[in-house]
């Protein structure tokens, strides 16, 4: 990082989280992005902004959303954008992360938007590398852009984030998506909750300023905005809780349930979804469902942090 | 013959804090003589040292070194590792078996002994395994160990997670005389983490290992020791609750003793938040309160032994993405200077420093050191209590440049190491 951001100007090398952002700089990612929406309604969905720069796109993980959201980001501002996908095990075994870092920066990239299934690996390239690196995600710990396109779209629907009753719902403790939430709400102002078994709620959370809750009703009652997180079934089933048809049935959000939360709630989810259990498909088609809106304004959003990151300006954002 | 001369001579087990002559003959202690009183002339052709303005002290007793020989000769070397031993005012270090192939047999154990003797800066006594292979599922040649040079037992770098196998090691043990090093870890609620489990872990979004992965097995190798009535010790404690449950069986007369490193006695788990994997280390960087709760326990000697777990590792092993990265620390040079900030910051006197670094890690591994009265092996540390130097992993003579310490500005240097009468370090300057 090369510092913070004054009210105007980015000064950020990188986007490594949301942690380190200031409220300013939120807002910037957010009004910057209001100029690039406007772009994808177009029939010609281009804008020159960043001809000549060279976008790679490196995920050690398996990502299909979040890679093809960057690619049409960068495509649309006229960047030449590659993509790299490395199978974590053979870097493991083989050419070390810094190694294949060095190798891309010998190719002279502008920005290098990294996903990995290491937290923290972002900020080793980010220290060695002189172009600016994106965090895509990053283990457990952060996936800023998602955060900000959740913030974009929370915007859009309640014309508002301060004082905004978020409950973010299911496997807070592996969820890199709830962490960069519960940062970049808390910093806006919003009120948030977090809802869920113990054994997926870490020690510790309610430092960030959440509040705690272990009761999906109680967890939702008047939340304005709801967030259901991906239950990773694989992964957890058996261990950190005893099955997906327990786990349904007290955590996955239903219409019956809904009628807790405040009557213009809107739910949300990072995708990709499981219907059926942390969220039944009469509620992911339902009409509070924004999901689909938090894709279209994900290009949005990671098109102003590729802009910003190269030197633009919001007032000239979208010309 | 080699004198001594004017050293503020610190020895706890003569009750001794003076300044005094140090005859030393044919690698043997053989005067301690008041300066005060009319010398005895010098014998012609003896090397004297002048040590006035300095700290002499029984040579320092490491029980807790990873020299990496044989097996792992890239991350450090018997000859290495007993350099920067020399250098970190160590004048005995007891290495521990994880090598490869590991030290679980007699012939390993001679290997160690014999390439020691031959290169090694400093005496180095071997640690046999509890079991072979380390891989907890059977003994390992114990009386062998013992007669090829074992002074204790332990599979440290992996806990015993069998508890029969465990049982049957210290009852085992007790016919050798041996005691037993616990690394007191459940793998099973260690759960692949990197650091300490807490509000750091999560900020990080590091998978965490929880105090409470050491305090089970803690509990169940004091209920074990108890039982079986093996002298236990326990390497690294690292948390509050692992030194509230060693308190507490003390005093019921269990025999047990602990260990505590300079890196937990000083960093917290916020140094992880530099991303530096040198901060990566077995059992993990606690909490404010955990290091408090040791640095209570050195006080009122819960705690007996400061040692360093030496851990060298190259940096293919370490410049990696924080959770691939090994865990380990190296730690031999810098135990002396460390371990004396407890001093400088009054957690402890310096004869009582004295006692943790060397008089009782001799007797917990019953060996001869910990102190300089005349007829004892002649291995001491010549310290200059108010020296101030920068640490700089890069000098170091340990192949292993993992510090953590990198650019701290410490008080207290080592300027000389002498080991069975040989000057084996003499810092710069010194």
């Amino acid at each position: 990082m090369t510092g913070p951001g004054s009210k105007d100007t980015w000064l950020r090398k990188d986007l490594l989280g949301i942690r380190e952002l200031s409220p300013d700089e939120i807002r910037m990612v957010l009004d910057t992005a209001v100029s690039f929406k406007e772009i994808s309604t177009r029939e010609i969905k281009k804008v020159p902004t960043l001809r000549g720069k060279t976008v790679i796109h490196l995920f050690f993980e398996p990502s299909t959303r979040t890679r093809t959201s960057f690619e049409i980001a960068a495509k649309r501002l006229s960047a030449d954008a590659v993509n790299i996908s490395v199978s974590t095990s053979s870097v493991v075994k083989g050419e070390t992360l810094l190694d294949t870092a060095l190798n891309l920066q010998a190719m002279e990239p502008d920005i290098l938007v990294v996903r990995h299934g290491a937290a923290g690996a972002p900020n080793l390239l980010a220290r060695v590398l002189k172009a600016s690196v994106v965090n895509a995600g990053d283990g457990f710990r952060e996936h800023p852009t998602q955060a900000l396109l959740d913030m974009f779209t929370v915007l859009e629907k309640k014309g508002r984030l301060d004082g905004i009753r978020l409950a973010i719902v299911g496997d807070i403790a592996h969820s890199r998506v709830a962490r960069s939430n519960i940062y970049g709400f808390t910093k806006m102002g919003a009120k948030v909750r977090v809802v869920g078994p113990h054994t997926l709620i870490p020690v510790g959370i309610e430092t960030l300023g959440v509040e705690v809750h272990h009761d999906l009703r109680a967890g939702i009652r008047d939340a304005d905005v709801i967030m259901m997180l991906r239950v990773q079934r694989e992964r957890l089933q058996g261990s950190f809780f005893p099955s997906e048809r327990e786990y349904a049935r007290f955590f996955g959000l239903t219409a019956k349930a809904l009628e807790e939360a405040m009557p213009d709630v809107i739910i949300m989810h990072p995708g990709p979804m499981n219907r059926g259990v942390e969220i039944s498909p009469e509620v992911a088609d339902g009409p509070y469902s924004v999901i689909l809106e938090q894709v279209t304004n994900g290009v949005a959003v990671r098109m102003a942090v590729l802009y910003l990151l190269s030197g633009g300006t919001r007032e000239d954002a979208g010309h | 013959m080699l004198v001594i001369k004017g050293g503020k001579v610190v020895d706890p087990v003569l009750g001794f804090d003076g300044v005094a002559h140090i005859w030393i003959e044919k690698g043997v202690v053989t005067r301690l003589l008041d300066p005060s009183l009319e010398e005895a002339p010098v014998p012609d052709g003896a090397q004297l040292v002048d040590a006035s303005g300095l700290v002499v002290v029984p040579g320092l007793v490491d029980m807790h070194v990873h020299l990496r020989e044989p097996g792992y000769e890239y991350k450090e070397t018997i000859r290495s590792g007993t350099e920067a031993a020399a250098a970190g005012g160590v004048t005995t270090v007891a290495c521990m078996p994880n090598t490869d192939p590991p030290n679980d047999h007699g012939a390993i154990a001679e290997f160690v002994v014999r390439k020691a003797r031959e290169e090694g800066a400093v005496r180095v006594v071997p640690i046999g395994a509890i079991s072979k292979g380390l891989k907890g599922e059977s003994l390992a040649e114990i009386g062998e160990l013992k007669e090829a040079g074992a002074v204790a037992l332990s599979d440290d770098g992996r806990p015993v997670t069998n508890s029969l196998l465990m049982r049957r090691a210290m009852e085992y043990a007790r016919t050798f005389a041996l005691p037993v090093i616990s690394h007191c870890e459940d793998l099973v609620l260690a759960a692949n983490g990197s650091m300490n489990e807490g509000v750091v872990s999560l900020e990080l979004g590091l998978r965490g290992i929880p105090a409470t992965a050491e305090e089970v097995m803690v509990a169940r190798d004091l209920a074990l020791a108890e039982w079986t009535g093996c002298p236990l010790h326990i390497a690294h404690v690292s948390t509050a609750g692992s030194v509230r449950m060693i308190r507490e069986a003390r005093a019921r007369g269990v025999k047990v003793t602990a260990e505590a490193t300079p890196h937990h006695l000083l960093l917290t788990e916020d140094a992880v938040r530099s991303w530096d994997t040198n901060t990566k280390v077995n059992p993990p960087l606690r909490s404010d309160r955990d290091v408090e709760a040791l640095q209570d326990a050195l006080r009122d000697g819960t705690i007996d032994v400061i040692a360093s777990d030496h851990a060298p590792h190259a940096p293919v092993d370490k410049e990696l993405e924080y959770e691939h990265a090994a865990f380990g620390i190296s730690g031999v040079e810098t135990l002396a200077s460390l371990s004396l900030m407890l001093v400088h910051k009054g957690v402890l006197s310096l004869q009582e420093w004295v006692r943790k670094v060397s008089v009782n890690p001799s007797r917990i591994l019953a060996i001869e050191g910990g102190t300089l009265a005349p007829g004892s092996r002649a291995d001491l540390t010549l310290l200059d209590l108010e020296r101030t130097w920068k640490i700089e992993p890069d000098r170091f003579r340990s192949k292993g440049k993992n510090s953590p310490f990198r650019n701290w500005v410490v008080r207290g240097r080592v300027e000389m190491t002498v080991v069975a009468g040989k000057v084996v370090y003499r810092a710069e300057g010194a």
